[in-house]
């Protein structure tokens, strides 16, 4: 596979590392009153859909960047690529 | 002055260089290097590293040269400053003292190893080792790929490629250059 | 040079003289010819034998769908079974071997299977050998494996070497057809990067093998002028030999080059084969069609073959397989086999052409309307018997007869994706259809575009589309003049009526009958007939049967072809060897090895060096007259205990961090607390989690207010890094921290005992102070050693004495060692590895990658009150769950044997003294053991139930698969020095 890196252009997929889901970025609130019920969800609660999906892909053997790769889980079309600290931002996570 | 000993990337006193009938694979180890990344939000910081540099930081995949130094891009917002290491031992420091907590600045001179590949062969062998497109990168592109499962920066220069690699995998990386080499030009 | 079937003519270069050998008997060929072509030009038909029923058989075809003309080349290490004799290049010394066959390819022993093939149908192995299920593996499947088969391996390792490697292109062209030297040329012309695939060593494809003029030039001029040009081109690659394997994601191919194939030994240094991963913006695929044969009674005899085969025997090998050749067609096609011999002197027999309007042909008499129902010739073709027209019966002289069913488009690599193959009635077979693989296209008889004309004009137009989606103008080259025939064909698959065997797939000797017999069995998918039958899943994946397979299943299901379907189609399209796959990632080379800044000294110390990761590392370094390990290893740890040792260090993981936010960061990273850390100061760390487990520990020391120098372990390095990138982009992104690896820029070694500070103020240049006082335990800062290198001092330890690890740029690691060593020899200063370290850590009950086992939690190490429930940090809510923090949670504990004599078993389970020894009484298991020279005792680390309440409490170690089964008293982990006063010295 080759993933279209913002800023690197296309990749092989072999120098990055998957972790899963982009909802990973999306860490509860530790204070929060029923945080142990979100980080449950959080950490073991996952969506497998046929068709496409927002995963995090980790540039290791590149610029150490982390990206949000939106792929078919189907036919491993890669329609949208992000520098994933921009969608970290874009979704809220800046302190 | 201290009176320890260095050695090279491969255990060495003298670098090393191997002769192909294409291709020349020497062993750089002279060069000091400092890793250089802004602070969130400096706005100082590229007009000051230019200062200290003499030269415009380069843009994504890019390298760019003074007379004095040499930086190219490993990150985002992300360079490694590269300099002859006769005169800048300490290059961090130096580094560090010019930018003045706009920047991070990291010593990486002993992180790594370097060989420059040059003749006719460079481009066969090196598309062999990884998965770049190093025929078509110009004079000052450099990229980070993998050879033989290590992280290594391609870098093109006038007149040869550089390969810089980690350097405690430094025999490792040189065996792989040796072989693909051999598999390029034979052997005599 | 007497060459019985050689003819004048071809392509090959017949002033030259290649000597090579088949079973033994010598041969002459020449430049040019493949093995195959040269075994046909000597008279020899018989080949090989075949899988199940050891039938004699000849080669088939001229490609690389050959099904029968299996062969072992080469002896030796470079032994290579199962070559297929038509691609495998005619080289001086060839030595190639038959299969399958014993004492010789004439007189096999195992032929009487062909006697019981009533018994050997379809399943039979399912069948018969079911019972008793224990004799599967020790007696039925090792005869079986004797009996079929192909061949044999030299189980020497292969002396050559393999390549990998990856090009890079705007356009892929598979195939140098008349379709892929019009797309290569339109592209190339165009200025566009080009990679042009041949599986064949020549260019030129089905061209070479043709009579066709192209323009006024012979189509194989045509295509060398055409290569030429193309050579000429410096955006154009030309690899020969080179088969396309795989269509993959997003326009990657994985390509095979032989580069040393055609060579009785590669050149010195150079590789026998290369595995391209090529990265194509856009592909042309233009691999041709394969001929499909007609089944019939006895049509598995040596000389009957694919009339296309015959064809490209005679105009490119100058080789005619008999001086007699009968023709069996449906199609046009099989006539311009017939021309073409006739034109080349060899006598034609007859043309049976099933069509009863069958065009004639001068020159030879052409039976339409009939069928071949059977043949004769035990080791190889003498005649065959006609059914004409009428019904009457005929036999026919013939010593080969060309077969001809069709063409089938090769639409493998279309439907490596999600591709599914389309029915095209007009050519009776299937073409590209459904989602092609990215950046795809189809060019001339891969399309289905049979004719010369088709491939010429769909090439450049292939290439053009292509180059348009790129943004590159590309002209049209004029088409010359070319060939654009009809195709003119009738349907037809096998011979009716037959009541011997029709062969369908010869590889896997699968039948017409035994198709039948798995339809009324009731296996109805095509995935389950073949998976029955073994139809298409030999080595040549049923290129030449499938379909022959599929209609015979439509038949009897009565539905269409189409409808019946195709199996999947899978990389790799041709048989690809193991070693290729597996380039240069053999033996030492398979992974990279990481040597640390003291590697050259501590071989010059005969050190015993073991792999941790990629390291390595010196395991214990034995003196003169130690014989075993454990001698070197106990004093070691007492030369250290007693005095003063020194280890490298440098493998553990160093991370850089940086930024105003810095120790902000290491507060969310670590499960304790960072932010209060005063510079100069260093202190431990455990990292969990999300999910609560403590997954690493190691050290962080704060340089200045935001400068931190973080330890990970060796192994955890990477992840440990990844995570705080993870971390630091996606979690808190707008944090001020920077990261980066220093790892293997400072040469780190720990001095250890109640000497070390003594060595080190040796070492340590005067001006800093380093007593107690001025660098106390867990201190850190800059320091310059030996006269002005400058160099990191931290005053910590793993060993429970007195320690520092000191760090230097790596290229004077070396020096420094020598130093440290010269310095503390009137200390009596030992190297010591890590064997000493591992028992000097559990001595002092310092937990390490057994007890960092992935499933222990904070508590369970006994470090539960260092999560801090007051911020914010990764683990600490779901290290929270009651479950992990049950009363009667694992804890860390040590264990002494009762009897002295004993030893701790690593890996044993703790039981109650008085209880039974089961899972359900399970109390823990031992994680770590050692010999204690210095407690003179075995010694354990274990996780034990509400092992913190238990001290004194004598427990059953048990490992029942050892017969294991020893008393020993639980004890703190704590063994030396349990206040710690040695390291605060």
């Amino acid at each position: 596979m080759l993933i279209n890196h913002p800023l690197l252009g296309p990749r092989d997929a072999q120098e990055f590392t998957y972790l899963g889901d982009a909802a990973l970025i999306q860490r509860p609130d530790w204070q929060a009153d029923d945080a142990a019920d979100q980080f449950h969800e959080y950490l073991y609660l996952r969506d497998n859909p046929a068709g496409l999906h927002r995963e995090l892909w980790f540039h290791e053997a590149g610029d150490r960047s982390w990206l949000v790769v939106t792929r078919n889980t189907v036919t491993h079309e890669i329609t949208d690529v992000q520098l994933a600290r921009d969608v970290a931002r874009n979704e809220g996570r800046s302190t | 002055m201290h009176n320890l000993k260095p050695i090279t990337p491969l255990g060495a006193e003298t670098a090393r260089v191997d002769q192909f009938s294409a291709l020349t694979i020497a062993e750089v180890p002279d060069r000091a290097l400092a890793s250089l990344t802004a602070r969130e939000g400096c706005k100082e910081f590229r007009e000051k590293a230019s200062a200290f540099l003499g030269f415009e930081l380069p843009s994504v995949g890019q390298s760019a040269a003074g007379s004095a130094y040499a930086a190219f891009w490993i990150g985002p917002e992300s360079w490694m400053v590269d300099a002859p290491y006769g005169g800048n031992e300490d290059l961090a420091r130096q580094v560090k003292a010019a930018v003045e907590g706009s920047a991070s600045v990291v010593e990486q001179t002993d992180g790594w190893c370097r060989f420059d590949l040059s003749g006719e062969a460079t481009i066969a062998v090196l598309e062999r080792l990884c998965n770049a497109d190093c025929q078509q990168m110009a004079v000052g592109a450099v990229t980070r790929t993998q050879i033989h499962h290590l992280g290594c920066f391609m870098w093109r220069q006038d007149g040869v490629f550089t390969v810089i690699g980690p350097r405690s995998s430094a025999g490792s990386l040189h065996h792989a250059l040796m072989q693909t080499a051999q598999s390029v030009c034979g052997l005599d | 040079m007497t060459h019985s079937n050689r003819l004048g003519g071809g392509l090959v270069d017949q002033s030259t003289r290649l000597s090579f050998s088949f079973d033994g008997a010598e041969y002459q060929g020449h430049q040019g010819d493949t093995l195959a072509s040269a075994l046909l030009a000597n008279g020899v038909r018989l080949m090989g034998r075949s899988f199940k029923y050891h039938r004699p058989r000849g080669v088939m075809t001229a490609g690389s769908e050959e099904p029968n003309a299996l062969v072992e080349l080469r002896s030796g290490a470079r032994q290579e079974p199962n070559t297929r004799a038509t691609v495998a290049e005619l080289y001086d010394g060839l030595d190639a071997r038959s299969q399958n066959r014993f004492p010789s390819l004439k007189y096999d022993f195992m032929g009487i299977n062909d006697r019981f093939s009533n018994f050997l149908t379809a399943g039979f192995y399912y069948k018969t050998f079911m019972w008793p299920k224990a004799f599967w593996e020790k007696l039925y499947e090792p005869v079986i494996r004797k009996a079929a088969g192909l061949g044999s391996v030299s189980f020497q390792d292969d002396p050559d070497c393999y390549d990998k490697g990856f090009r890079h292109c705007d356009l892929l062209v598979i195939g140098s057809g008349p379709a892929g030297l019009m797309a290569a040329l339109t592209a190339g012309r165009a200025g566009a990067r080009v990679i042009l695939a041949e599986e064949d060593f020549v260019t030129g494809g089905r061209l070479n093998a043709e009579t066709h003029q192209i323009g006024d030039m012979a189509g194989s001029d045509w295509a060398a002028s055409v290569v030429a040009e193309l050579v000429a081109l410096p955006n154009v690659r030309i690899l020969t030999r080179t088969t396309v394997i795989g269509a993959f994601d997003h326009g990657i191919y994985g390509a095979v080059e032989r580069v040393s194939d055609h060579l009785a030994v590669p050149e010195s240094g150079k590789p026998r084969q290369v595995l391209w991963r090529i990265y194509s913006k856009r592909a042309v695929l233009a691999a041709g069609a394969t001929e499909r044969p007609i089944a019939f009674e006895n049509n598995d005899r040596p000389g009957v073959m694919l009339a296309g085969a015959v064809r490209a025997y005679a105009n490119r090998w100058a080789v005619t397989p008999h001086k007699q050749v009968a023709i069996f067609t449906n199609n046009d096609d099989g006539h311009r086999t017939a021309a073409d011999l006739m034109a080349k002197g060899v006598t034609v027999t007859g043309v049976i052409d099933i069509r009863p309007d069958a065009p004639s042909l001068s020159g030879a008499e052409v039976f339409a309307g009939a069928q071949v129902v059977d043949s004769t010739g035990r080791l190889g073709l003498r005649s065959v018997k006609l059914r004409l027209a009428s019904g009457e019966l005929r036999d026919l002289n013939c010593g080969a007869l060309a077969v001809s069913g069709g063409w089938n488009p090769n639409v493998h690599l279309t439907c490596h994706q999600r591709g599914k193959p389309v029915w095209n009635d007009a050519i009776a077979a299937f073409i590209p259809g459904g989602e092609l693989p990215f950046g795809m296209r189809v060019a001339g008889a891969a399309n289905g575009d049979l004719s010369t004309m088709g491939a010429l004009k769909t090439g450049a137009q292939a290439a053009k589309d292509a180059l348009d989606d790129l943004g590159i103008r590309a002209q049209l080259p004029d088409l010359p003049k070319a060939e654009d025939a009809k195709i003119s064909l009738t349907p037809f698959w096998y011979v009716k009526a037959s009541k011997g065997r029709a062969w369908i797939d010869q590889q896997n000797d699968v039948t017409v009958k035994d198709i039948k017999l798995a339809h009324q069995e009731n296996f109805r998918s095509v995935e389950h007939l073949k998976r029955y039958t073994t139809l298409g899943m030999a080595t040549d994946q049923g290129k030449t049967s499938n379909m022959g397979g599929l209609a015979v299943m439509a038949e009897l299901t009565g539905k269409s072809i189409p409808e019946t379907g195709t199996t999947i189609f899978r990389p790799p399209y041709t048989p690809v060897t193991m070693g290729a796959l597996a380039g240069r990632s053999v033996g030492k080379d398979f992974h990279p090895t990481r040597e640390t800044p003291s590697h050259k000294w501590a071989t010059e110390q005969g050190a015993v060096f073991v792999e941790v990761g990629n390291w390595m590392r010196a395991q214990w370094f034995p003196k003169p007259g130690e014989t075993h390990w454990r001698q070197s290893v106990e004093r070691e740890v007492r030369q250290t205990r007693n005095s003063v040792g020194v280890c490298d260090v440098t493998t553990l993981g160093k991370i850089d961090v940086q930024g105003a936010d810095a120790a902000t960061f290491l507060n969310k990273i670590y499960a304790n607390g960072f932010a209060k850390l005063a510079i100069g100061k260093v202190r431990y760390g455990v990292m969990l989690r999300e999910d609560g487990i403590a997954y690493d520990d190691g050290t962080a020391a704060r340089l200045a207010e935001d400068h931190f120098v973080v330890t990970t372990t060796t192994a955890n390095a990477v992840l440990v890094y990844r995570n705080m990138e993870f971390a630091r982009q996606c979690l808190w992104p707008d944090l001020d921290v920077q990261l980066i690896s220093t790892t293997e820029a400072w040469a780190q070694y720990a001095v250890a005992g109640p000497n070390a500070r003594n060595l080190l103020q040796k070492i340590v240049d005067p001006e800093f102070d380093i007593s107690n006082d001025a660098f106390p335990f867990m201190a850190c800062g800059e320091v310059t050693v030996c006269g002005g290198l400058r160099a990191r001092l931290f005053r910590i330890s793993f060993s429970g004495e007195l320690a520092y690890e000191i760090a230097v740029p790596t290229r004077y690691g070396d020096a420094m060692i020598r130093a440290l060593m010269e310095a503390g020899e009137e200390f009596d200063v030992t190297p010591y590895g890590t064997e000493a370290l591992g028992v000097m850590r559990i001595e002092k009950g310092h937990a390490a990658g057994n007890e960092l086992n992935g499933t222990t939690t904070a508590l369970n190490l006994g470090l539960g009150r260092m999560v801090s429930k007051k911020k914010d940090c990764i683990g600490n809510v779901l290290s929270e769950r009651e479950g992990l923090n049950e009363d009667n949670a694992l804890r860390l504990v040590g264990l002494r044997p009762v009897d002295a004599r004993d030893a701790i078993p690593a890996g044993a389970h703790l039981m109650n003294a008085d209880g039974d020894v089961s899972a359900k009484t399970d109390q823990g298991y031992v994680t770590s053991a050692a010999y204690s020279p210095i407690l003179e005792s075995s010694i354990g680390l274990a996780f034990l139930k509400g092992g913190a309440d238990r001290m004194g409490e004598i427990l059953r170690v048990v490992n029942p698969l050892e017969g294991q089964d020893i008393r020993a008293e639980v004890v703190s982990a704590h063994f030396v020095d349990p206040d710690g006063e040695r390291l605060r010295a």
